[in-house]
């Protein structure tokens, strides 16, 4: 009796310790987002995200800001996602999974998902804005970001294409279709859910992106005439606010407020796309 | 069939131009590096006064105990905050609080590095230095990371948990074992594979995130005396300086991202390897 009784008291001392790091870090958190929204709300306003920024951005907006980050988007996606479908498919369709070709690729990316944002900053200098002379461009950082999504994309859409049954698969073969038929006509459009997800998943990451984008697209904040501009991203604005700019706090808050509830809203769909797709999963 | 064979070899391109990628990246570092590495003498990485690119001395020990002292406190701080964050959510939370929790650990595992580094900098900062001036610090650094990696591990460890096979619990209370007896003596054994891999991947992350320690870390180069010296990352070292960096400096940064690059996959891969044993 008294060792249960002694495995009573230390199980609720446990679940306190417990309790009580789950109340710490609810705590901080929620004073990070209290504080974010705070100082951000003072200063957001229309006019903010319509004008361009003035003197370094103590002052005006971050329209030019937010036109260069979606121009860097472009860039990037239009870059990865041919390539990073087109390997998902070749790896979870067309090539068994313990090939060498396929061991070769799986290994690579997963190296690639590894290497710390700042690497790719350094490997995009080096190749795209002096190797290649694309200079500090909108172009050159769009590239490089398009290589640190290639993993992530590469890996959400191959799981996406490998939840399909093979029930699909093998009544298309038994229908006598061919096995591109089949890919465009039956499977692509039932991962299509899954797809998006890791596009958004994808979309996140590059807007939450800083570090690769400190040399290869630049820090210029005036309105991008074309892709070989040098164009500064949300990310980076706030980073240059806060750090080089006395007095930019403000504009910081606000801008970090727009950048953190973009990047809320693309996660909440990312993940009701995917839980949705679970769900169907489940009922079927 | 034709067309398959068409699309076969299209993505076989596409696939092979991301492995390209990989091969692209790891030579252009190397290119770059190699007349540091030929050129200066290796040594002189470890034994030069300190680092003063202007004069030639590229003693990078400093920074490299920076990246691994704030790293290995993130760690130390982080592990097992995650780790009663995945307990509570897989075990003792009612459901629909562990749901609530679990979605805000997800919303944090979304939020950028630079957006902890200015909240770092704008509140953390300020509060260390009113204790221990001057504030952008060794400790301000580990705090920060340590936020950035909690979701990170919560994640892996709640997987690892929840994998945990059912008749174990039901073989542990059929022994009439407690709640902590059962997660202690049952559970934990059990997920330690997941767990360990899911904390050398955060730790891979602290060693080579950027932006976020740039911010409050203060970026002194020295090996710190205390949690109150600034320090500089290897990282934060590549950021600050690649922008006006030439000649040999310039190669000696590519180095030390190759060593960041190096460190990272190391511990990547034991991550990997650990995952593969436990799926066996």
């Amino acid at each position: 009796m008294l060792l249960r009784a002694k495995q009573q008291i230390r199980d609720g001392v446990i679940q306190g310790l417990i309790y009580l790091a789950v109340l710490l870090v609810s705590l901080v958190f929620f004073w990070m987002l209290f504080d974010l929204a705070h100082g951000g709300a003072a200063h957001l306003s229309w006019q903010f995200l319509t004008e361009s920024p003035i003197d370094a951005g103590r002052a005006g907006g971050i329209a030019s800001i937010l036109v260069s980050t979606a121009l860097i988007l472009l860039v990037a996606l239009t870059a990865s996602v041919p390539l990073a479908w087109a390997t998902a498919v070749l790896l979870a369709e067309f090539v068994p999974a313990e090939s060498a070709f396929g061991k070769i690729v799986r290994f690579s990316l997963y190296v690639l998902a590894g290497v710390p944002s700042i690497v790719f900053g350094l490997f995009g200098n080096a190749f795209f804005s002096i190797y290649l002379e694309l200079g500090f461009s909108i172009l050159s950082g769009g590239l490089t970001l398009a290589c640190m999504l290639l993993p992530i994309l590469t890996s959400t859409a191959e799981a996406g294409l490998r939840a399909v049954p093979d029930t699909y698969r093998s009544s298309a073969a038994a229908l006598g279709l061919s096995r591109t038929v089949a890919l465009t006509h039956l499977i692509l459009p039932a991962a299509a859910p899954t797809l998006a997800a890791g596009l958004l998943i994808g979309i996140g990451r590059a807007l939450a992106e800083t570090a690769a984008l400190l040399f290869t697209s630049g820090y210029v904040d005036r309105m991008p005439g074309s892709l070989l501009d040098s164009g500064r991203a949300l990310a980076l604005h706030i980073f240059d606010l806060s750090m080089n700019v006395p007095g930019g706090d403000n504009p910081a808050y606000a801008s970090a407020l727009v950048l953190v509830s973009l990047l809320l809203c693309i996660n909440i769909l990312a993940m009701k796309l995917a839980y949705g797709l679970q769900r169907k999963k489940i009922m079927t | 069939m034709q067309t398959d064979r068409v699309l076969t070899g299209i993505l076989r391109a596409g696939a092979l131009l991301a492995v390209l990628v990989m091969l692209l990246i790891f030579c252009f570092l190397l290119f770059e590096s190699w007349s540091a590495l030929t050129g200066l003498s290796i040594a002189g990485f470890l034994t030069d006064v300190s680092w003063h690119p202007l004069e030639g001395t590229y003693n990078l020990m400093p920074m490299l105990s920076g990246t691994l002292l704030a790293s290995i406190g993130a760690i130390m701080l982080g592990a097992p905050l995650g780790l009663a964050s995945a307990l509570f959510i897989v075990f003792f939370a009612p459901l629909h609080l562990a749901l609530l929790y679990r979605r805000l650990i997800e919303l944090l595992a979304g939020i950028p590095s630079v957006v902890f580094g200015f909240w770092g900098l704008t509140t953390l900062v300020p509060l260390i230095s009113e204790w221990q001036p001057p504030g952008a610090s060794l400790l301000a650094a580990v705090l920060v990371l340590t936020l950035m990696i909690l979701p990170m591990i919560t994640i892996t460890a709640c997987a690892a948990l929840t994998a945990v096979p059912e008749e174990l619990f039901r073989n542990a209370s059929a022994l009439g074992m407690s709640r902590w007896g059962t997660i202690a003596g049952v559970v934990l054994p059990a997920a330690r594979v997941g767990i360990t891999a899911g904390i050398i991947l955060a730790a891979a992350r602290a060693l080579g995130e950027t932006m976020a320690v740039l911010m409050v870390a203060g970026n002194v180069v020295q090996h710190p005396e205390s949690l109150f010296d600034p320090v500089r990352t290897l990282a934060a070292n590549i950021a600050l300086e690649v922008a006006y960096a030439m000649g040999d400096h310039r190669s000696v940064l590519f180095v030390s991202g190759l060593l960041l690059m190096l460190l990272v996959m190391v511990l990547s891969a034991m991550a990997g390897l650990l995952e593969e044993r436990q799926q066996v």
